[in-house]
């Protein structure tokens, strides 16, 4: 089916969202649009699917203008829609959210749903099983049931919002080769993303958003430097890797076992030493934030322990609030809800960190502070922001500013998930200029290039299973990839990097 | 105490759970659907009253158990109305009615305080009623207790079972994912509040024109019962049956209570007659206790098998809230 856009226009307040945007996509083709955080291609989906009303604007579908005023319309001309977080229902069995939704009959026929699931999981090769929670399910597994359960549905038209961030790379191969068979049977497919490497690999053509404004498109081969022009105005500059200058063992880790919901990890040895960075790769769900988190104290190990500081501050069995006193710092993936509150503005946010002394708050001082650090992390907001007004790297650099300074050792889960090119270089450069100054950091992630790019060294999870730190300059993306899907495990023994 | 002095005590916690159980199951619903009414104390007197006066004025029981439900409907539109379209806190509010709906039966139903009026009898079903024990149990009851029997059932199949059950868990869990899928959120909640809110205020008429038929004011002994209904609500984990184990377990302490109280005759009255609630309280924490750090951080140290046995009793223990219960529904 034929999707077009016609001027389609949507502010919110006096931000204009969507302006004037004209965009028309033909069946079998997958359309990446592309655009940096906050350049309107959420918005823009979420008016085709219904979510959002445009201000004006039309919608035409195979020619025909069709009125889109609810989710439910949309879902009757055929269109699905996948969000960036799925929008699924994790109490509930995977065969239930499947039929959640589906209309017709007051009794669900289970049996006859069950079977339509499994005939199209066996279509794409997925392998989920109806009988689970979803909330057991990975990110990458929930886009699958997503996906099966729009095409259940009738979707002709597809449209999937970033949906590389937070699912591993054998996942990304499966959801690709997905898409490309769909659109190969004639679906219009509306991919959406600020990853230039994704749209490359998989697009029939892209089309790139800039502030609300559509800039242009282009058909391939793609030129990524056209590209990120489109996107960014300008060029982003890359910052070369430096040279690793290690210090002295700021954290070492021995033998420890743990025992999460759904995943054990047994005997896991690391010595993290000052000034090295090192990445925590694997499949979403394979023990790197369960592992994490126990350096932190955020959760007990079974077994073993965790010492800081050349082994003279044994730290097991103590909670963060201890680990925070000896200069620990813990930044979640979940920003707004784990790591900052919702409804307090930066510079409350400032005094709350600071922990300024007396009773009574000294505004103008708090105010002071808060402006200086705006602009010292190059923050897009005011004193009096809100958090959960500024986009997610805005949120993700407020969260650096309120770290303490100096600081042993910084753990991380995803430090720049769902951040934009300019966000992620900025992201990284505050977090190299700390361990140039003997910060160790340890982060999650499950995009395979940042861990190659700023680890100096690379733990692998499979499935609860740990390999012993690796030398990332010697460690190549097929070898990482085949080791995070579980492959090569058997070869680790002898080249382990010096522990 | 004989055989079956013991069989006619289990028909009579039946009995005395029925009403408990309606506004169980009613909020219950109401909160499947992420409304939370708090005003339920007030709304179970408000509807005892008024069923007992329309039944009083009409003769007829039936039009006093519409006044209850009509009674329990409207209350609950108003928290609704207040949360969902004025975007108000809905605990503000229920907590507000609750107080409000309790003074105006008071005082609205001087006139008829302490007058005799119509009330339901026990209905023997045929045949069954024969069956030694249960038949005594089960089927020598008044209609409301059969139909609290069913409505345990019928509830329960309605929310775990049917199409609509399981939009209505949605709506609870996760309104936006419900609303991306093509429910119309208000409107169903809207819809549960009312369905809910009438369930519950049947309630009051059990007892005014049942259990402790008349209407008597503040001596009535109804007022406390809306609060522990709510937290029976928790205790059952917002699923039919266990709410039911907690209405059976509530009305059974009452009568031990009761049972007590000439062999214990040094402990004065009131602290056999308060004791069900604070010991409601303590199952309920019992219950909820896997949800605390400190238990995770004393769990750690014991042995791991029988740690992992613990752990697994308490997570199936456990038992988590709609996660939208309370919240408004907006579009981002």
């Amino acid at each position: 089916m034929r999707v077009e856009l016609r001027g389609i226009t949507k502010c919110f307040g006096s931000l204009r969202a969507n302006d004037n945007i004209s965009l028309s996509v033909p069946p079998s083709t997958i359309e990446g649009v592309l655009g940096e955080n906050g350049a309107g291609k959420s918005t823009l989906m979420k008016i085709l699917s219904g979510f959002y009303s445009p201000d004006s604007g039309d919608i035409l579908l195979d020619g025909k203008k069709v009125k889109i005023d609810a989710p439910a319309d949309a879902i009757r001309q055929g269109i699905g829609m996948l969000h960036q977080d799925p929008q699924d229902f994790p109490p509930l069995k995977v065969i239930d959210d499947f039929i959640l939704g589906k209309k017709g009959g007051l009794l669900p026929n289970r049996k006859n749903a069950a079977r339509d699931f499994r005939e199209l999981s066996s279509r794409f090769d997925f392998s989920i099983d109806p009988e689970t929670y979803v909330d057991s399910l990975t990110v990458g597994e929930r886009q699958q049931l997503e996906i099966l359960r729009l095409l259940w549905l009738g979707a002709r038209i597809l449209i999937l919002d970033e949906p590389t961030t937070g699912i591993s790379l054998p996942q990304k191969e499966k959801l690709f080769a997905t898409l490309k068979k769909l659109a190969s049977e004639g679906m219009t497919i509306l991919f959406v993303s600020h990853k230039l490497e994704d749209v490359e690999a998989l697009c029939s053509r892209a089309t790139v958003l800039r502030q609300g404004k559509l800039i242009g498109s282009m058909e391939p081969p793609f030129d990524t430097r056209v590209l990120v022009e489109m996107m960014f105005g300008k060029e982003v500059p890359q910052e070369p890797k430096t040279q690793l200058q290690v210090g002295t063992t700021v954290l070492s880790v021995k033998h420890i076992d743990l025992d999460g919901i759904r995943i054990q990890i047994k005997g896991v040895n690391l010595q993290v030493r000052a000034g090295e960075v090192i990445g925590l790769a694997g499949m979403e769900g394979s023990g790197q934030t369960l592992f994490l988190s126990a350096c932190a104290g955020l959760s007990q190990p079974v077994g073993g322990s965790f010492c800081l500081d050349e082994e003279e501050k044994e730290m097991t069995g103590r909670t963060y609030h201890e680990f925070r006193k000896k200069g620990v710092a813990y930044l979640p993936a979940a920003r707004l809800e784990q790591a900052l509150i919702p409804g307090l503005s930066l510079t409350e946010h400032f005094i709350l960190s600071e922990g300024m002394r007396g009773f009574f708050i000294d505004r103008k001082k708090s105010e002071e502070l808060a402006k200086s650090r705006i602009s010292l992390f190059n923050i897009k907001g005011k004193p009096e922001s809100t958090v959960e007004s500024l986009s997610g790297g805005n949120q993700q650099r407020a969260l650096l500013a309120l770290m303490r300074d100096p600081l042993k050792l910084i753990l991380v889960e995803h430090p720049t998930r769902g951040l934009d090119i300019e966000s992620t270089i900025y992201i990284w450069g505050k977090l190299k200029e700390r361990c140039a100054r003997g910060t160790a950091i340890v982060f999650i992630s499950s995009d395979l290039d940042e861990i190659l790019k700023y680890s100096d060294r690379v733990l692998v999870f499979f499935a609860g299973k740990v390999t012993p730190p690796l030398d990332a300059n010697t460690l190549s993306v097929e070898r990482l990839g085949r080791l995070i899907g579980g492959k090569d495990w058997d070869t680790l023994g002898t080249e382990a990097a010096h522990a | 105490m004989n055989n079956s002095a013991l069989v006619t005590s289990i028909a009579g916690v039946l009995a005395a759970a029925a009403p408990i159980l309606f506004a169980v199951i009613g909020e219950t619903i109401s909160e499947r659907a992420g409304v939370l009414n708090l005003s339920m104390n007030g709304m179970i007197l408000l509807s005892a009253m008024g069923s007992f006066a329309v039944a009083l004025a009409t003769g007829s029981v039936v039009l006093g158990f519409l006044m209850g439900a009509a009674i329990g409907a409207l209350v609950s539109l108003i928290v609704a109305f207040a949360s969902l379209t004025l975007l108000q806190s809905q605990v503000a509010v229920g907590f507000v009615l609750a107080l409000l709906c309790r003074d105006l039966s008071y005082f609205l139903g001087n006139p008829i305080m302490g007058k005799v009026g119509p009330r339901i009898s026990q209905v023997p079903i045929p045949g069954l009623e024969r069956i030694p024990i249960l038949g005594t149990i089960l089927f020598r009851q008044d209609v409301m207790t059969y139909f609290s029997f069913i409505l345990i059932v019928a509830a329960w199949f309605f929310v775990f079972r049917t199409k609509p059950g399981l939009t209505l868990r949605g709506v609870g869990e996760r309104p936006t994912a419900a609303y991306i899928r093509g429910a119309n959120v208000n409107r169903l909640r809207y819809l549960y509040a009312a369905i809910g809110g009438a369930i519950a205020g049947l309630a009051g008429p059990i007892y005014s024109l049942s259990i402790k038929a008349g209407w008597k004011g503040t001596i009535s002994g109804l007022d406390g019962i809306g609060w522990i209904v709510l937290s029976i609500t928790i205790f059952g984990g917002w699923k039919p049956f266990r709410a039911a184990f907690g209405a059976y377990l509530f009305a059974f302490l009452q009568w031990l209570g009761l049972v007590l109280q000439p062999s214990l005759p040094s402990v004065p009255s009131q602290v056999l007659q308060v004791a069900p609630f604070p010991l409601m309280i303590l199952t309920l924490l019992f219950v909820n206790i896997g949800n605390a750090e400190w238990v995770d951080r004393s769990l750690a140290r014991l042995p791991e098998n029988v740690r992992r046995d613990i752990a697994r009793v308490l997570r199936a223990m456990n038992a988590t809230p709609p996660a939208a219960l309370g919240a408004p529904f907006e579009k981002e």
